[in-house]
Order: structure tokens, then sequence, then C-alpha cells
């Protein structure tokens, strides 16, 4: 299911996960959207407007309800953003889900957005860049998470998280693999034939 | 390791058909956009971009619908522009597929579109597309490049430079630079003008006009473009998307190579 809360190309998320053999419908409803087998979190836009939305439809209930139950959840973009403490746009902080702790900053590089294909410094024992791990992957973003001092205390989980990095002036966290939380920087919906393997890793850890 | 260098083919289409001649090898039917975009997309093309250059309104939904096949067929980013006027149009692209709208004519008549469509559905979807020329005549600007409409035929007497660097400010995410003066020419990018948009703007630019032989390619990334767009010399198979791409490798610009294939 790809969770509707106003914010994404929906239709795109929607036909890349078909393409790698998903059956997919695009929801708004908590129910649905809590027992679902795998639930993408899109997003673009505002961190503020974003967070609004996902409030509206639930998003924190429904993504609480599903990491209780081990049941995976994909965020993308903003929807990786989210899930971190609180992101700062504008000099305005806004709090986020705080899955993980850290703050979503402004990057520092000259040009921005981030707009185009990077490499990612894949983390150790990723599976979701399996067969793809030196290839580019579509980016589109100004904020970031560029500090991430993950410590073991900070939150009871199975296994630590993989994070793995981009660089661009900044290094900040293109993809986070976290049990069954996982979320990506870039768009895999958009970064043709190698985000269709990120797409396709995902799905294989469904039930 | 960095970003690469987007190299950017671009479909001009009137009423749903791909205009401006195309000879495409191993294609069916050359004016088909949903059949050419699939085409460059597995050549490796970065991004596409779309131009709806149709003049009528009734045939303006036509496009709606080329660009949702489109965005159907490719799995890369989509931008599309022409006759964008409101949010509302925006709006519509979005929900047919399109991930960034480019806007020009009706952002200079109205500034406050950028900012609208900017704070509505965030700058990564706001192009903002400047097409500049030389000023000649009586005409004058502080940088010596003007703001042209209507592809080149009107003048405004606006400085290029000021209103994309504006443009930036009010939100737009990324320029689409069109040199009137080196378009159809074949003879380059305009390297002048690129740099000194690069010095005043800090959104990714992308550069169009004027590319004829693959050394084009580099010089306008040298010169400040993050992004190379052309028409016709892919469409009538002069060059190639991996051919760009080879250029602007052997110049030492990084490039994404399209060597890994999906099913």
């Amino acid at each position: 299911m790809v969770l509707d809360y106003g914010s994404g190309n929906l239709r795109s998320v929607q036909r890349a996960l078909e393409r790698v053999g998903a059956n997919v419908e695009i929801t708004s409803d908590a129910t649905s959207a809590a027992s679902c087998d795998g639930l993408v979190v899109p997003g673009v836009g505002a961190y503020a407007s974003c967070m609004a939305g996902l409030t509206a439809v639930r998003g924190e209930s429904i993504i609480d309800a599903r990491l209780a139950g081990g049941r995976p959840v994909l965020g993308i973009c903003v929807g990786l953003q989210i899930l971190f403490s609180s992101g700062v746009e504008h000099g305005t902080r806004t709090a986020g889900l705080g899955q993980w702790p850290g703050t979503v900053e402004r990057l520092s590089a000259p040009v921005l957005p981030h707009m185009g294909w990077n490499t990612v410094d894949v983390g150790e024992g990723s599976t979701l860049f399996a067969g793809v791990e030196s290839e580019r992957f579509y980016f589109v973003h100004s904020y970031g998470v560029v500090s991430w001092d993950f410590r073991e205390d900070a939150q009871p989980v199975m296994k630590p998280p993989v994070a793995s990095w981009c660089t661009y002036t900044d290094r900040f966290v293109a993809a986070v693999e976290n049990g069954p939380l996982v979320a990506t920087q870039f768009h895999p919906e958009k970064s043709g034939d190698t985000g269709a393997y990120i797409l396709g890793n995902w799905l294989a850890t469904l039930r | 390791m960095s970003l690469a260098v987007r190299v950017v083919p671009c479909l001009d289409v009137d009423a749903g058909r791909v205009v401006k001649g195309v000879n495409f090898v191993d294609l069916r039917d050359a004016g088909d956009p949903v059949e050419l975009a699939a085409a460059y997309g597995a050549q490796g093309a970065d991004e596409l971009v779309f131009l709806d250059i149709t003049a009528s309104s009734a045939s303006r939904e036509t496009t709606y619908d080329v660009v949702q096949r489109t965005a159907e067929s490719v799995f890369i980013p989509l931008t599309v522009g022409g006759g964008v006027r409101t949010v509302e149009d925006f709006d519509r692209l979005l929900r047919a597929g399109a991930d960034k709208v480019g806007v020009n004519t009706a952002a200079i008549a109205d500034p406050s579109l950028i900012t609208k469509a900017s704070e509505r559905f965030g700058s990564q979807c706001v192009v903002l597309s400047v097409d500049a020329r030389r000023c000649a005549g009586d005409v004058t600007t502080p940088s010596g490049f003007e703001l042209t409409t209507h592809g080149g035929r009107r003048g405004t007497g606006v400085d290029a430079i000021a209103w994309a660097d504006e443009a930036a400010q009010r939100g737009a995410g990324e320029i689409l630079l069109n040199s009137m003066d080196a378009d159809g020419t074949t003879q380059g990018f305009d390297t002048e003008l690129i740099e000194l948009v690069r010095r005043h703007v800090d959104v990714p630019l992308i550069a169009s006009g004027g590319a004829g032989v693959v050394d084009d390619f580099p010089r306008a990334v040298e010169a400040g473009a993050d992004a190379v767009l052309a028409a016709s010399v892919f469409h009538f198979g002069h060059l190639t998307i991996p051919d760009v791409k080879s250029a602007l490798d052997s110049a030492g610009l990084p490039v994404r190579r399209h060597n890994v294939r999906y099913g």
C-alpha cells in the first residue's frame, strides 16, 4: 500500500512497485494502511506541510502500529525525513515522528536543491542495495540529516540500523535500514532500473 | 564521486505529436512522444523535458493524456512545460505524472505564480524557463542579456540574469536557460550566458540551445551548467545520449552509466 496523505507522486511510486511485481493500492484508510504487507510513505515539499498531512490521516499511529507488529514501512524523500526527531526549515523547527534521533537541516552546498543522480556509500550489512551498490540514484532535496550519532541506548532495537550516506558538499543520510523500518532520501521510483532493484529488494523482505 | 551531469533530451509536442523533426532509428512511429521517451530512457537519458507547443486549448487536453502515458512508460524524472499559466495547471500536470513543471511567460506577467507554486508543491517542482538573448538596438540591460518571450520573437527589456535571480529567490528550484542567440545554430552552447547566470543564481542550471557536436556539452558544464539539454541532434540521431556521456566522461566530468538493467 502507498499512503496517500496529500504528498508525493503516488502514481509513480505505485507503478515502480508494480514493475517489480507488487500488488499495489493507494490508500488513506488507517485500517488497511496499518495491516497491509508493506506500507510506503512518500513525500515531497515542505517538512511542516508533510507532517500536517501525515497527522491528518493518523500517520503516526499507523506507523507505530505497524512497527510494533514488525510490519515493514518504507519512507521515501520527505518520507525519510519525517522519521527523524525534527526538521528545521526557514528557522522553524517542526517535530517529526522521532523514530530515529537526528535533525533534518538545510544542506550547505552552493547549489541547491541537490538535484540529480548521485552515488551512495552503502552501509555494511545492507540488503536494500544488493546488486546496485556502485550505481547512482536520483535525489531531489535541499534538506537532509547530516549528523546521526546512533546510540544503542537511544531506543530499543533488535539490530542496529544500517545507514548509507551520500556526499554533496555535506555528507548526509541517503538510506536507513532498521528492521521493519526502511527509508531512502533518494527516489527509487525515479531511479530507473537501479531504483527497481531497490524496490525489488525491499519487496523481497515483505511476507 | 559526485553528482552526475544530467543529459536531457527535449521533446516539442504539438497536439500530442512530437514536432521539429524526428528521425530516430528503431522507432515505429517517430512522432509518438511516448515511444520516443521510452527510447531515450533506454539510451540512458537522465531526465526528459516535454515542451507543449500546442496553441489551442482543445488540443491541450491531449497533452495531459500524453504526459500520463509517458509517465507510465519511463522511470526517470519528467519535466513538462509550455502554456502553464496558473497553479491549477501545475496541479493538473503533476497529477498527470509530471515530476516538475516548467513555467515561462506567465511567470513574467505574474512573478507571484512562482512563489505560489513553490509554496504549494515545493521548489523542486518549479522550473523557470528563461529565453535570453544579447541586447540589440536601443535595448540595454545591466548584464547585456534581455529576457524574451514567444520563442525569442518578442523582447521584454528585462534583464535576463536579474530575472533568473529573482525567480530563484521566489522559489524556482531550477533554471532552464535557453539561449535565443545559440538556439538552432548547432554552433555550441552560449557559455558566456551560462557563466553569467551561474555567477548570480544558486539553483541548478540546465543549459539549452546550440548543441551541435559532442564537445559542446563539456564546455557548457565547465561554464557552470548542471545539466545539458538538446532536441534535434538527438532526434535526428546525429548524437546519442551515450556519445554525449562519453564526451563528458573524457573531459573528467561525472556521468551516470546506464549499466544495470532490471528484468
